[in-house]
């Protein structure tokens, strides 16, 4: 406090300034080091995630392809049919699409809505004729277009013009999750038998969850033997954790491919010891997936198990015994809550890598084993539906953000390494 | 020692059974691996044991196919120019982060490691949307941004990891010496942080040179790498000179993984004497 009163009343001692400005060239420096990748990682990583996650709720292509129609579907109720306005600004919009590639990828985005919309688009603009329509007022173009295709007569047709005329959709997100608008525009879940979004969900749950049951009962024995055991031997059994860590995760896929097939390794042993008559069916299908899966992820479990459990000294254990408790008593009340951070780390990763899983799955599942991250391609590559592939990825990048946000809460992130 | 004698029979045979259990694991871990080398050495043109007989016929497939050679060719181009372009910029970004304490470091921090956090085959589509936008798809330096992106975090961990045992004095005992700010770097910081970047740089290689899904969506047939070929081969027919292509894949990745560890290994020794 005295020296306060003895500072020149001029300002701060020229000393301080220097270092003040000596502080800040560093933080110059040090956002100038950062500033390249930082700006390479948004503008090759965030900015197509966002574009990408956008895709999910933006309405691609109605409202601007056909602005006067879905204007003028808005002061229709949803009862009988729209204005006679409406029918004649459709007529003119699809006219003005017709013979350009604008027009089918109308029908392909309205075809997602209301399935044959895509024949009804093209059939009604080949069989319309601009200099006809151009004659008739708005009632008889409005009886034009039901003659050119009596599906206008049904208002199903006309709810999507009315319900998905902003900038933005939800249709993609709802479709994403088994649920469906009715012609008065609430929103029910679709028949059990055309759900197909919430089985995916809940086989890529399953999948995930049997995986990090399965890596960690596998897992916590082998890591604490691992801990257990003297320098040579440890090294040596870390070694052989981290050869698969460090293989290809295609190689060991291909690898259970080729093991697991019918003229495969296990499948002529199980044949050799007689204990089978023909050859199992172990790839193709769920058994292939989990033992690939368990395979591929086991290490993710084991390494951080394993980190943790070293760190436990034998002597807690010889304590809780010499107190009096069992084996299994100090085991639940000593040992496990002393390594629960590496269960809750192993798991995470196990669980939230699982849930993601594309390649192994699409390797030697079957069909009806694929999981959340086929679908995303499926959509994207496949059945070109990239407003559905981005509501899938929207929604298990949510899940998976979720699940960091609890650990990182719970456990702390930077728990969740592997090495 | 006195531990063992007084263990009760149960619990002798307890242990043997956990020994055995983690012994048939490892066996698990490594079984496949193991598997797949020597049938790459089979001179029949069916993958089953036992070998008929020994052959290097698929290796040398491998070796004058243009469609294994091309693909190992972009394989080795792609990855050295990933290793240059993400050893560069992890660790400029990870001097930046040790030596600033401001508020959005978390958020720098975070922004450059999420590609970890992502699954890749989110990463994969969006790079898809993104790169057909901007003319990228199907090209050299599309493929050679995305796999950045995916080795970036690699680096700059493992350059952090370096960083969090340099004492920063040493730096300004440079300075006080007369060394410039770039003179200091490159004869004092760089020589201690060296291991660090080189295991980074490891790292981004692996990483791009076993880099399959992103490339699935964004490559064209001129930018096949060895995975994307090998995941063609294992989908259509799974011919012998497909074990080939693994094996080189498995002695690549793995030696550089070894030299990854050894590095580890020995800082961890310098660092522990020097305490």
């Amino acid at each position: 406090m005295t020296s306060l009163a003895l500072d020149p009343p001029t300002g701060p001692h020229p000393l301080e300034r220097a270092v003040r400005r000596s502080e800040r060239r560093r933080r110059l420096v040090a956002l100038l080091l950062m500033a390249p990748s930082v700006l390479f990682a948004v503008a090759v990583f965030a900015v197509p995630i966002g574009l990408f996650l956008f895709r999910a709720i933006e309405n691609d292509g109605i409202p601007q392809r056909l602005p006067r129609t879905t204007a003028a579907v808005q002061a229709w109720d949803g009862g009988d049919l729209p204005s006679a306005a409406a029918f004649d600004a459709l007529a003119d919009e699809i006219l003005a699409l017709k013979g350009t590639p604008e027009l089918a990828q109308l029908g392909r985005r309205l075809n997602y809505v209301v399935p044959g919309y895509r024949s009804l688009m093209m059939g009604t603009a080949r069989r319309l004729d601009a200099a006809q329509v151009a004659t008739l007022d708005a009632e008889a173009t409005r009886a034009r277009l039901i003659e050119a295709d009596e599906r206008w007569a049904d208002p199903a047709f006309w709810m999507p013009l009315k319900q998905q005329s902003g900038p933005l959709t939800t249709f993609y997100l709802e479709t994403a999750l088994d649920f469906e608008r009715t012609p008065s525009g609430e929103l029910v879940s679709v028949p059990a038998e055309r759900a197909i979004f919430i089985d995916l969900f809940v086989r890529t749950f399953q999948t995930g969850l049997a995986t990090t049951v399965l890596c960690l009962l596998i897992g916590f024995p082998v890591a604490a033997v691992m801990a257990r055991a003297s320098g040579s031997l440890a090294n040596l059994m870390l070694a052989l954790v981290l050869i698969p860590f460090w293989t290809s995760l295609l190689v060991r896929t291909t690898a259970w491919v080729i093991l697991l097939q019918n003229e495969g390794l296990v499948n002529k042993t199980l044949l050799f010891l007689g204990l089978v008559d023909q050859p199992l069916q172990l790839v193709f299908n769920r058994f292939g997936v989990y033992v690939a899966m368990v395979h591929v992820l086991l290490p993710y479990m084991i390494l951080p198990l394993y980190s943790v459990m070293k760190g436990v000294s034998a002597d807690h254990l010889r304590a809780a015994s010499s107190l009096g408790a069992k084996p299994f008593m100090a085991f639940r009340t000593v040992y496990l809550p002393l390594v629960m951070p590496g269960v809750a780390a192993g798991s995470a990763l196990v669980f939230v890598l699982a849930i993601g899983f594309y390649v192994t799955p699409a390797l030697v599942g079957g069909a009806s084993d694929q999981m959340i991250g086929y679908f995303i391609a499926y959509f994207t590559n496949t059945s070109v539906n990239w407003g559905l592939a981005s509501a899938l990825g929207a929604i298990l990048l949510g899940l998976i953000a979720l699940i960091y946000l609890v650990l990182g809460w719970a456990i702390g992130l930077d728990r969740l390494k592997v090495r | 020692m006195a531990a063992r004698s007084i263990r009760t029979r149960g619990e002798r045979v307890g242990r043997l059974a956990v020994l055995a259990f983690t012994g048939l694991v490892l066996v698990f871990l490594v079984a496949p691996v193991f598997v797949v080398v020597p049938l790459s050495f089979t001179d029949s043109e069916i993958l089953v044991f036992p070998l008929p007989g020994w052959s290097l016929r698929w290796y040398e497939d491998f070796f004058t196919n243009p469609l294994w050679t091309g693909a190992l060719y972009n394989s080795f181009a792609i990855g050295l120019s990933v290793t240059v372009l993400a050893t560069v910029l992890g660790t400029t970004a990870a001097l930046g982060l040790h030596a600033s304490r401001f508020r959005l470091k978390p958020v720098a921090l975070g922004l450059l490691m999420a590609p970890l956090a992502v699954p890749v085959v989110i990463v994969a589509v969006a790079m898809f949307y993104f790169f057909a936008r901007i003319g990228l798809l199907g090209t050299f330096p599309g493929m050679v941004l995305a796999h950045t992106v995916l080795a970036l975090p690699f680096v700059v961990v493992t350059v952090l990891a370096t960083l969090q045992g340099f004492d920063p004095t040493v730096v300004r005992a440079a300075a006080s010496l007369g060394a410039s700010p770039l003179f200091g770097f490159r004869t004092v910081t760089l020589p201690i942080i060296a291991p660090g970047v080189v295991s980074g740089a490891l790292f981004a290689f692996v990483t791009s040179f076993d880099e399959l899904v992103v490339t699935i969506f964004i490559a064209s047939p001129r930018q096949r790498t060895l995975p994307r070929q090998i995941f063609s081969g294992v989908s259509e027919n799974l011919s012998p000179t497909v074990t080939a292509a693994a094996v080189v894949l498995i002695v690549v990745c793995m030696s550089l993984m070894i030299a990854v560890e050894l590095l580890r290994r020995r800082s961890a020794r310098l660092q522990g004497k020097a305490q």
